[in-house]
């Protein structure tokens, strides 16, 4: 496979201005499919979940699922869209096994939702507006399994397997306008935007919003064009850009690709690109030209969608607290500067943090735990800190121990890691591992008198009054005893022991 | 005359993935014009104050519930299929590679 020229992006960002577009596609979480009654189940055994409409079977009739349109509208309204009063599907007619009716229903000239827009916050607060063209209807596809080929891939390919389990599976396809003024933060903001676009339709609880089983899907188009020219440059269509991570790389490895062409005096080629996760590239795919010619038509077997005013505004009045909005006020709640907050978003344990205090921990309490402890855990872990195993009610429990005194925060980090191994709750953690707070006094003013004898001066300073400096002889003791003493308790008894007012 | 010719049918056929002969092509150009004027001669006859529609029959809003109806064993959903692998569909590669 030949690998395709780049331009370091620095450079490309000198000669070039980056404007983007998105096709995200969204799987929404109904019981059954769009069209026909049969289950939308992710994982099951191949083909079982299928019935004559879904395999297109002559003389079938599709009938539209009403929970499919509900949540549609509620997707059109979250992208503060505006909702067509009438709307049609039609028929998309294409060539390949992924659909056994040789053409898609989807929606054409008249989608559910239009005209809308989204502010996206990127990483350092900056409100970026991207706005919306259309959501639309449409059905998904099958699933190709290319066989004989290397690792899975189309080229090469001897023979292909499908299962059609997915084949109808309520699908709203976002479309944006073309966005422009992005800059060198366009791959930074393509992920921003998919991030956003996920986090509302798992909001809205319309779809389980899982990038790894496919529920979200992004198509990321990429034009270049020199600084200070209206006109848009020839654009690609990256495909199944699967992970946040990989839409920032391939908007960044497009970009990147793009300028060396047209540093090099050619004429970017309008085409779909395949992302690459494993080499982070893109290749050429099938071209544009012929797959444009897709013959929409009116769907004869499905009748028109009027969405009344009332229904819409009936589900309006269902739509959760948007995203956005919810952050604000949990921010607000809890009291975190703006930096504090940003960065607990973007280690992405917001929701953790609200669970944690929800079962009990203060808000300082939450976030020094997951930002001090988890998320470095996570990140060594490689996976996402949500995902590491760390309940809300163990960090509750941990808090506790080390308020009352029975274990320190040193030891209450090795509970937590006896927890994530799965040793036990930490009270049994504490048992097991024999770790204890010397709360004793006996033994700590033995080790005190010892480090107070050993540091003579400082104990001299000490009772002059520089309390400062009582930090070495609590090092000593804690040093004496192993980290199992009650720092606060050994500083109490030092100043007792000298005399000295706290 | 319809705007239709050769050339188009061809395209068509390309599309329609239907191979058709040189003479097939000849006559079909000859044979659609005509249908597409005819078709044409609807667009003649309604007046402005018939609106375009989508479909014969005044019906909107046909939905089904969402509750879970019948399904295909995989045998059953494999029973018609030319070929098929480890319960799926089998399909020919998918690129002309030649």
């Amino acid at each position: 496979m030949s690998t395709d020229a780049t331009l370091s992006f620095e450079e490309a960002m000198e000669k070039y201005d980056p404007v983007l577009g998105f096709e995200v596609h969204v799987e929404l979480n109904t019981r059954t499919k769009m069209f026909s009654s049969a289950p939308n189940v992710f994982g099951d055994e191949p083909n079982t979940n299928v019935n004559e409409v879904d395999l297109g079977m002559p003389g079938v009739l599709p009938v539209v699922n009403r929970v499919a349109i509900e949540s549609s509208i509620k997707i059109g309204l979250a992208l503060n869209c505006k909702i067509a009063e009438s709307c049609t599907f039609a028929r998309k007619q294409y060539f390949y096994p992924d659909t056994p009716k040789n053409f898609q229903t989807s929606q054409y000239e008249d989608p559910i939702a239009y005209d809308g827009y989204l502010d996206i916050e990127l990483a350092d607060g900056t409100i970026f507006r991207v706005e919306i063209e259309r959501a639309h209807m449409e059905e998904d596809a099958g699933k190709l399994t290319h066989m004989g080929g290397a690792a899975g891939r189309i080229q090469g390919a001897d023979f292909s397997l499908v299962d059609y389990n997915r084949s109808g599976v309520p699908l709203v396809e976002i479309v944006t306008k073309p966005i422009e003024g992005a800059g060198s933060r366009a791959p930074e903001l393509a992920k921003a935007y998919v991030a956003a676009v996920r986090e509302i339709v798992k909001n809205l609880g319309v779809s389980d919003a899982k990038m790894e089983r496919g529920n979200v899907r992004c198509d990321a188009n990429v034009s270049l064009r020199p600084h200070g020219r209206e006109r848009f440059g020839i654009r690609s269509e990256t495909k199944n850009v699967n992970s946040l991570r990989a839409v920032e790389h391939a908007v960044r490895y497009e970009i990147q690709r793009h300028a060396a062409v047209l540093d090099a005096g050619n004429p970017v080629i309008q085409e779909t690109r395949h992302w690459h996760e494993d080499t982070r590239t893109t290749t050429s795919g099938r071209p544009k030209s012929d797959a444009d010619d897709y013959r929409y038509f009116p769907e004869p077997d499905l009748v028109p969608i009027v969405a009344s005013r009332e229904w819409v505004e009936e589900l309006r009045a269902t739509l959760p607290e948007p995203p956005a909005a919810r952050r604000k006020r949990l921010q607000a709640d809890w009291g975190y500067s703006d930096l504090e907050f940003r960065d607990v978003v973007n280690a992405g344990v917001m929701d953790e943090i609200e669970e944690t205090i929800a079962a009990g921990a203060s808000a300082s309490v939450a976030r020094k735990w997951w930002m001090g402890e988890i998320v470095g855990r996570a990140k060594n872990a490689d996976v996402d800190p949500g995902q590491l195993g760390v309940q809300p009610a163990t960090i509750v429990e941990l808090n506790r121990m080390v308020e009352d005194g029975k274990i320190n925060n040193k030891m209450a980090t090795e509970v937590l890691d006896g927890v994530l191994a799965g040793e036990g709750t930490p009270a049994e953690i504490v048992e097991k591992r024999g770790l204890a707070v010397v709360s004793d006094d006996g033994p700590l003013l033995e080790a005190i008198d010892a480090a107070l004898a050993a540091q003579p001066d400082v104990a001299d300073k000490i009772r002059a009054g520089k309390l400062q400096a009582i930090g070495a002889i609590v090092g000593g003791v804690m040093k004496a005893t192993r980290g199992q003493a009650d720092a606060g308790r050994v500083k109490e008894l030092i100043l007792a022991k000298l005399g000295v007012e706290g | 005359m319809a705007a239709i010719n050769r050339d188009d049918v061809a395209h068509l056929a390309r599309l329609a993935h239907i191979e058709m002969s040189a003479e097939e092509l000849d006559r079909m150009a000859g044979e659609l014009a005509v249908i597409v004027d005819s078709v044409k001669s609807v667009s003649e006859a309604a007046g402005d104050d018939v609106p375009a529609t989508s479909h014969p029959i005044p019906l909107t809003n046909v939905f089904r519930e969402d509750v879970v109806g019948h399904t295909f064993t995989a045998e059953q959903a494999l029973s018609g299929a030319p070929d098929s692998d480890e319960n799926r569909f089998k399909v020919p590669a998918i690129l002309d590679e030649a």
